[in-house]
């Protein structure tokens, strides 16, 4: 884990000078801030934090934070981020990208992430279109929708991300909402605290292109049982505890995965934000490190292999053995 | 001949060729004798045909050799297509009890085995492959020992094992004494400390000594042998090794391990490979040190699964759209595997770019002997310009890509205090932040293309340069690359004792290419070949890009047989008594049968007639 440090951190830390270029009113924003404020909270050191970005206006968080960051491919933020969370597990891990990033181009990468558990948070911004290029129909966009760059409804389903999630084996899955900055940053801390592969989609309105699911129809009140509330409800509010307290208890896992998945799907009049889904499983650094106890005591960025001259010290005694007969 | 016997086994997948062949070769290994083993195989778990030659020497044989001394047939088929291959003074070993030979060729000696009645009649099948190989140690005049110790040794845990093992080897041993005659050509055994392994073995090998400590693989023939070796060896030498979803997985977390500082390979073929390409470009752009084999195999699309081409040369030299520095490297023997990985982490470090490996299934899954001494050398591990304490430049700006004059930047390892950066794949300055979207700036874009670009002209210093083999004063200059060098280098030395005075040069290093010093020798060369096993010529075109120089004549391979000596001595023949521009050359000696059952369209018609 990573030093936390005994001065908090202020959010100015992870801020950095660049021009930011989201349109005004963007659903980023919101969260860019949020994702500051979360990590200064956290007390993690910036130069142990690595923030990778996939491709689209959500894989620019990276640019305009202070921290070690790598903008990937589109789609290929996941292995990215893996491979180096892997070769360095002291390091803090966040992976941020898009709908048609992470559930769309990427749905491979998204799907077999599920089956490791590395100890990492990916964080999706989802607004239901690619809005870097000009507002074409995302993974996530419902049948039947029309947002105003399409010439005709969307005829696929929307995929269900939290729902894909939970049967690929996240670890975490939770929702929040772009502009509720509260929620919003607990969340995120949850996210990366949580040991192992945790999974936020962050609902994000495009002022540009998602012209059916904007700031206001998220603010609109609706009516529940002759009550006008609010859009979004916390699962809390709904009465859910996702969170497994015996992992080894089948029942229990298989009784809240049903409750996490019923409340996942259900989005009528409100949508359920919070932690709907929380395991604690071994992470795959430590099943690795079962396996392989030199990765135990060192992590693969810090195993030696060369001596002072620069010579390899790596010994094939046993290997070269193999071979000779 | 010279001290050497080349031996053919053959049967079905599943018969235990490879392992009759293995048990050979680890017996020659152990007398000192270099073995060179070409396993000509099918892409079936069980059934086809498997057909394996081992080129058995005092001297390293090169190649697996023009034609067989020896056959072990283990099926019918096997015995109808290669008898008619040996040569006179050779001998064909069979199991009697089942296998009927036809006319065998003049001067062949046929040696039927009686196996149920050495092996006895409840031995399992595989136990005639063990009778036959105890009679053929036997015809070689080699001592039975050897192959009782390499029993002992591949059965170690199983004693009982080892026994009949022991009993059936000694009396087909003993049979043969008694009812064949041995080659005239005997072996010695020798001194020598031999090691017999594979192309991926030994990039394996020569990954793990070089430090890699991640390596990230999605199975694909004929790359997995790499994954095979990396797997079981993960827990002593503390490899991270995964596998993965795909190669698209595969290159990035080998590229986002190696942002991180460790030493990260992945092997793949070409199939594999063209999933990869978009992220060499990335490791390109964010400077990322990485290296990428591609073993290839015959292509297009899924192709030869399981048999030997040089056509992914285009590939690699196109691999990912845009200009990047990138060093692309073909290992010339199953041995300079070993080496060629090892120099492939080197110049990836120092130059902050992909190094692409282009082996070649011949090479990879072949099987040499190679001197023990050779894997002990130690190659000097650089890691090239890396921020050090002693270096850093704390309380200054860092900038990652910063323009220097050789175009390399001196690497920051995520995880250092106050060097913070970001890295883009998107064009971006020297801090890393991208200039793409709002600020698109025509003077860095040129400014930071030309940072990476210069590279080049560093690695091009620091690989070595092609040079001659054979004398300056040649009638033919043969032109290589790659997995040819031991084929060809025999070709010439014989055409040269054949009076058509013969030299060689051959490329291991493709990109960067030593233009002029390659210009020098050429222009110098008489009658100008290349050699290479692909339909189009795709070093001929790289070749006459890079320098503008057009070959006389070329000879090409594309059936997925590997070369023979004798098809490069014919094919020069050929161009220079016939001045052919081009010779392509077919693996269609006797015993080349290959019958395939109708495709369902073919069924469907002859039914439709009946």
């Amino acid at each position: 884990m990573v030093s936390k440090l005994q001065v908090p951190l202020t959010v100015a830390a992870y801020k950095s000078d660049v021009h930011n270029d989201w349109c005004p009113g963007c659903g980023d924003f919101g969260i860019l801030q949020a994702l500051q404020q979360a990590l200064a909270e956290l007390g993690l050191p910036p130069w142990e934090t690595m923030v990778f970005g996939g491709i689209g206006c959500s894989g620019k968080v990276f640019n305009y934070m202070a921290c070690y960051g790598v903008h990937t491919l589109h789609g290929r933020v996941l292995p990215f981020a893996m491979g180096a969370k892997l070769a360095n597990p002291d390091l803090e891990v966040i992976a941020v990208g898009g709908d048609g990033d992470g559930y769309g181009i990427g749905a491979g990468h998204f799907v077999h992430a599920g089956r490791r558990n590395v100890d990492m948070a990916y964080i999706v911004l989802n607004n239901e279109v690619y809005g870097l290029t000009k507002g074409q129909a995302s993974p996530t966009l419902d049948r039947g929708q029309q947002t105003k760059s399409l010439p005709l409804p969307n005829i696929n389903d929307g995929i269900k991300p939290l729902a894909l999630a939970l049967v690929t084996g996240y670890t975490w899955i939770g929702r929040s909402y772009a502009f509720d900055g509260k929620h919003l940053k607990e969340m995120i801390k949850q996210a990366i605290e949580h040991k192992g592969m945790a999974l936020l989609d962050i609902i994000q309105p495009c002022p540009t292109y998602n012209d059916l699911h904007t700031a206001e129809w998220f603010n609109k009140k609706v009516k529940e049982e002759e009550k006008s509330v609010s859009k979004l409800v916390t699962v809390e509010e709904l009465k859910h505890d996702g969170v497994i307290k015996d992992p080894t208890n089948r029942d229990e896992v298989f009784e809240k995965q049903r409750k996490a998945f019923d409340l996942i799907q259900y989005r009528g009049e409100r949508i359920p934000i919070g932690v709907f889904y929380q395991i604690k499983l071994p992470t795959y650094i430590e099943r690795m490190q079962s396996q392989v106890p030199m990765l135990k005591k060192y992590s693969p960025v810090r195993i030696p292999y060369a001596d002072a001259n620069h010579l390899p010290t790596t010994d094939l005694t046993d290997a070269f053995e193999e071979i000779t007969f | 001949m010279k001290n050497e016997l080349t031996i053919g086994i053959g049967g079905a997948a599943g018969d235990g060729v490879a392992s009759a062949g293995n048990t050979l070769a680890q017996s020659m290994a152990r007398l000192g004798l270099y073995v060179y083993a070409y396993n000509s195989y099918q892409s079936v778990i069980r059934g086809g045909h498997s057909y394996l030659r081992l080129r058995i020497s005092a001297q390293k044989p090169l190649n697996h050799g023009n034609q067989i001394n020896g056959l072990v047939a283990l099926n019918q088929d096997t015995l109808n297509r290669h008898l008619p291959e040996l040569l006179a003074g050779g001998i064909c070993i069979y199991n009697n009890d089942k296998l009927k030979p036809e006319k065998a060729p003049p001067g062949v000696q046929l040696c039927p085995l009686p196996i149920y009645e050495l092996a006895g009649s409840t031995a399992l099948p595989v136990m005639q492959n063990t009778v036959a190989i105890g009679a053929l140690i036997q015809l070689m005049g080699l001592e039975f020992q050897a192959l009782e110790s390499v029993f002992q040794n591949v059965f170690a845990k199983k004693p009982q094992v080892v026994a009949i093992n022991v009993s059936a080897a000694k009396a087909g041993f003993d049979y043969a004494l008694k009812h064949f005659k041995p080659f005239s050509e005997k072996l010695y055994k020798t001194n020598n400390r031999l090691a017999l392994v594979t192309g991926n073995e030994l990039l394996g090998m020569g990954a793990a000594v070089a430090g890699c400590k991640f390596y990230v693989a999605y199975p694909m023939s004929p790359a997995s042998g790499v994954l095979h070796w990396m797997a079981p060896h993960a827990k002593e030498l503390g490899i991270c090794v995964r596998q993965v979803e795909d190669e698209i997985s595969v290159i990035n977390m080998a590229i986002g391990a190696a942002h991180m500082g460790v030493r990260s390979i992945c092997a793949t073929s070409g199939g594999g490979f063209a999933l990869m390409t978009e992220a060499l470009g990335m490791a390109g752009i964010i400077e990322t040190p990485v290296v990428a084999i591609n073993v290839m195999r015959g292509g297009p699309s899924t192709g030869l699964p399981t048999k030997t081409e040089q056509a992914d040369l285009n590939q690699a030299i196109g691999a990912s759209q845009g200009d990047y520095p990138r060093i692309i490297m073909a290992p010339i023997s199953i041995s300079d595997c070993f080496v060629s990985v090892q120099e492939a982490f080197n110049f990836a470090e120092q130059f902050q770019c992909p190094v692409i490996i282009l082996s070649e299934l011949l090479l990879s899954e072949g099987n040499e002997t190679v001197n023990v001494e050779f894997l002990e050398q130690e190659i000097k591990i650089e890691r090239g310009e890396l921020i050090t304490p002693e270096n850093s430049t704390m309380g200054k700006t860092y900038l990652r890509y910063l323009d220097t004059p050789s175009g390399v930047s001196p690497r920051a390892i995520p995880g250092t205090p106050d060097h913070l950066y970001v890295s883009a794949t998107d064009e971006h300055d020297e801090d890393g932040v991208i200039i793409s979207d709002v600020y698109t700036d025509p003077v860095i874009r040129k400014k930071m293309a030309d940072k990476r670009a210069r590279k080049m002209q560093g690695i091009l210093q620091k690989i070595s340069k092609p040079s001659l083999e054979g004398s300056n004063e040649a009638e033919v200059t043969i032109i290589g690359w790659g997995s040819t060098w031991g084929v060809i280098k025999e070709a010439a030395e014989q055409l040269t004792q054949e009076g058509i005075k013969t030299n060689h040069l051959h490329f291991k290093y493709l990109v960067p290419f030593h233009v002029k010093e390659v210009l020098d020798i050429l222009k110098k060369s008489k009658k100008t070949v290349i050699v290479e096993m692909n339909q189009s010529g795709q070093f001929a075109r790289h070749l006459s890009a890079e320098t503008g120089f057009r070959a006389h004549a070329h000879i090409r391979k594309y059936d997925g047989e590997p070369y023979e000596p004798k098809h490069i001595i014919n094919g020069i023949k050929q161009i220079l008594s016939q001045g052919k521009e081009i010779v392509e050359v077919l693996s269609t000696e006797p015993g080349w049968r290959t019958p395939h059952p109708p495709g369902p369209g073919v069924f469907t018609q002859a039914a439709r007639i009946n």
